[in-house]
């Protein structure tokens, strides 16, 4: 019996984003990333071939995070403690790109200042050829400080700038906007703030290429379900031609997982948890993979056993036959 | 697919007899399309009408249910592509595959295990949900003697697997009074296979390489009286597994193709690598399988895939909520501080996570907020002071504290001043707006 496929044909295009600029294109990356560009639902190869499928970002400091899992600062060894070698670490391990996340404080416990800040984007910049993501510490004014003169000392790397919420996108927005750089536009797991959002950034005049869009997501176990039906609904209105929607879409299940008391502690849990390291894993894994099966298309992972894993995934997803 | 009140109202006489017990035809119509009453009510509908109702009314996904004891496996059912759409409904069967060539011993050991295995999460005891046996030896008498040690270790359900008539049958004459699944019949042993389904009242797994062959095969069954069937489409790899279940749910739940209207049973352990196993499951628990079986049982390995499918299968309309009342939070003493959170429970674990991971005490006060989360709650006026010290006088805090300090979350700081005429003897402190603040603010301010 011939069974007729029912095919979605949609009119939304997500826009294609490229991260990172070459010397050729006023940076000094070994490479760009391009990000988009799906007129279909995630791997769906029977409708349309994925263009661009999702890559994988690790998750660096600007300094030894004392509050992750000693898991983690076990597996990076001694590059924890230097960003430079950590990108390098990352990179060697397959990363399609890095994220440099900004600590609130220095090692001292005095709050960090953006000289020193900058200084880290560079020995990071000089050190691995990757795109690069800068996120700020999470507290708008601080993230402000320490990303305006970064914005303006890497002009041109087409770094993602974040964290652009609500509370300070417009200075987020004009930085990047005047030095070449690209957003992270981030809400709290919500369809109509995610758009609004969207709205008020683009508003601004930023090039609608340049922008990400971060619906954030809780953990496994901790929310993810909130977090995996906003993006298929984002991604679906997109599809549907949702203009405010129709950009890639970053997520942090590295940050979200590692956070978990699954991911944290090794002790006083009950046994039917199992292998600490062996769960870790998994939770960082299928929190990641879940949403990029609802759309994702750059996660930040922590782990490089979790990156090796998503990676093979990504390759087996992208490689389903095209009829 | 369901039909409209209106679209069942065109099937009645449209008389408005009342017989029924409803006063108008277009009424019982609205109740049907609800569910809510049966068509045998109505004592004039015509024999077409009631062959199109019937049809109408049949879940685009034929309810499967394999059952054991006072286990029942349920799988199909479902209406919707995506879980925001409505909801998932049947929490796919998780199962543990054992070979029959594998040790008595081993056997034992695997199945007593996993059969015993059960985690908590937010107050529920996630367990497995049964075993699969699959032939492998080759003979009968080996599937038999599996079968028997499975059963002596767990009396959960069984999917039994081998394409041999001769094996199945010495599998299935070893279980009694139970409902396993047949897997499975393919386009060279359907017949058999089906007498087997039908001799056994069991339903039966069916293979084909494609959905063309699937659905002549299924076709083909059920004119042989069997109705209960559960697919295996092939796409073993990640990319066509997703395919094939999006395929099947899609004709399904769109088109009403009843030829596939059948829940999907996945193997993520063919995988043979626990990090990709892992991963396959996770697609599964998502992407439409109704029943997976892994090869692996470990606790690391099925802890988060129960969580997962926990958490996909949450109705989106009604959050999870926690218990309001009061938690201690790594052995508080009288001296150490209360802090207030509401029973949503994503709200309830950040909150409960955060401090727990700070290792700091703490008494945290979960008041009943229609499991809402702190802002929603507030702008819905299921969080204000009036709420909060009724939670405080309701749980009998002052008798667990000496020192009486109460931790507002920062998004409600306006509640303060209300707080402290409500809870004068109090010291009313606000905290920081999100969970991820809580331990630097309990170290430094606290």
């Amino acid at each position: 019996m011939p069974v007729e496929i029912p095919k979605d044909n949609w009119p939304g295009t997500v826009r294609s984003v490229i991260i990172g600029a070459t010397a050729a294109q006023g940076g000094t990356r070994q490479k760009t990333i391009t990000v988009g560009g799906e007129k279909t639902l995630p791997f769906l190869n029977f409708e349309h071939l994925m263009p661009n499928p999702p890559v994988v970002a690790i998750e660096i400091k600007d300094r030894r995070p004392e509050d992750w899992s000693s898991l983690l600062l076990q597996i990076w060894g001694d590059a924890v403690n230097n960003p430079a070698q950590w990108a390098k670490a990352a990179e060697a391990a397959g990363a399609d790109l890095l994220q440099l996340s900004l600590s609130l404080t220095d090692s001292t416990g005095n709050p960090t200042k953006s000289e020193s800040a900058v200084e880290t984007v560079k020995a990071v910049l000089a050190a691995s050829g990757l795109p690069l993501m800068i996120f700020g510490p999470g507290q708008a004014n601080t993230d402000n400080e320490l990303l305006v003169p970064i914005a303006e000392a890497a002009k041109g790397e087409r770094l993602v700038l974040g964290i652009c919420e609500d509370k300070n996108y417009r200075t987020i927005v004009a930085a990047s906007m005047a030095n070449g750089h690209l957003v992270n536009s981030r809400t709290p797991m919500d369809v109509n703030l995610a758009k609004q959002l969207n709205i008020l950034v683009s508003d601004m005049g930023m090039p609608l290429d340049r922008i990400l869009m971060d619906p954030t997501t809780g953990a496994l176990g901790y929310g993810i379900e909130y977090g995996y039906s906003a993006m298929e609904r984002l991604r679906l209105a997109a599809l549907q031609g949702d203009s405010m929607t129709q950009f890639p879409m970053l997520v942090t299940p590295g940050f979200e997982a590692w956070k978990t008391k699954e991911a944290k502690v090794s002790t006083g849990v009950p046994t039917a948890w199992g292998d600490w390291m062996e769960r870790s894993i998994h939770w960082e894994t299928l929190t990641a993979i879940t949403l990029i099966e609802a759309g994702a298309d750059i996660v930040v992972l922590r782990h490089p056993e979790s990156l090796r894993r998503v990676k093979l995934a990504i390759t087996d997803l992208v490689s389903a036959p095209a009829a | 697919m369901a039909l409209s009140g209106i679209q069942i109202y065109k099937l009645l006489p449209q008389t408005n007899c009342k017989e029924c017990g409803f006063p108008t035809c277009l009424a019982f119509a609205m109740k049907l399309a609800a569910k809510q009453v049966e068509l045998a009510a109505c004592p004039y509908v015509t024999e077409t009408s009631k062959v199109q109702l019937a049809e109408s009314a049949a879940p685009p996904i034929r309810l499967v249910t394999l059952k054991a004891g006072n286990f029942e496996v349920k799988a199909g059912n479902e209406v919707v592509l995506f879980r925001h759409d409505k909801t998932f409904y049947n929490r796919p069967g998780i199962f543990i595959r054992i070979y029959d060539d594998q040790s008595l011993a081993d056997i034992q050991v695997k199945v007593s295990t996993a059969d015993a295995y059960a985690v908590n999460y937010v107050g529920m005891d996630l367990t497995l949900d049964g075993f699969a046996i699959a032939s492998r030896a080759g003979n009968p008498q080996s599937f038999a003697t599996a079968v028997n040690a499975v059963r002596q270790s767990s009396h959960k359900p069984i999917i039994l697997m081998s394409r041999n008539v001769d094996i199945m049958t010495a599998g299935l004459s070893a279980l009694n009074n139970e409902t396993p699944l047949i897997y499975g019949a393919d386009a060279t042993n359907w017949e058999a296979f089906t007498g087997l389904a039908n001799q056994y009242k069991a339903p039966l797994g069916v293979l084909a390489p494609d959905l063309d062959t699937l659905a002549d095969l299924t076709e083909k069954i059920k004119s042989k009286g069997v109705d209960d069937m559960v697919l295996d489409p092939g796409g073993r790899e990640l990319g066509s597994g997703l395919a094939l279940g999006t395929q099947i749910r899609r004709l399904a739940v769109k088109k009403n193709f009843r030829a596939l209207g059948y829940p999907v049973i996945s193997f993520p352990g063919d995988a043979g690598d626990v990090g990709l196993e892992a991963i396959r499951a996770a697609q599964a628990l998502a992407k439409y399988a109704g029943y997976i079986v892994l090869d692996t049982f470990s606790p690391d390995l099925v802890y988060p895939l129960l969580v997962l499918r926990q958490n996909i299968y949450t109705d989106p309309q009604k959050p999870i909520q926690v218990q309001p009342g009061i938690y201690e939070i790594n052995a508080p003493q009288p001296t150490d501080p209360v802090l207030v959170t509401t029973n949503f429970s994503i709200t309830y674990f950040s909150v409960a996570n955060e401090v727990e991971g700070s290792g700091l005490p703490a008494w945290l006060l979960v008041t009943d907020a229609e499991g809402m989360s702190v802002l929603t709650a507030w702008a819905a006026g299921k969080f204000d002071a009036e709420r909060i010290a009724k939670a405080v006088k309701s749980f009998n805090i002052a008798d667990k504290v000496s020192r009486k300090r109460i931790v507002l979350p920062g998004h409600v700081a306006v509640l303060s001043g209300e707080l402290e005429s409500e809870l004068p003897d109090w010291e009313i402190r606000v905290g920081p707006r999100e969970a991820v603040d809580l331990p630097s603010f309990m170290k430094q301010v606290l």
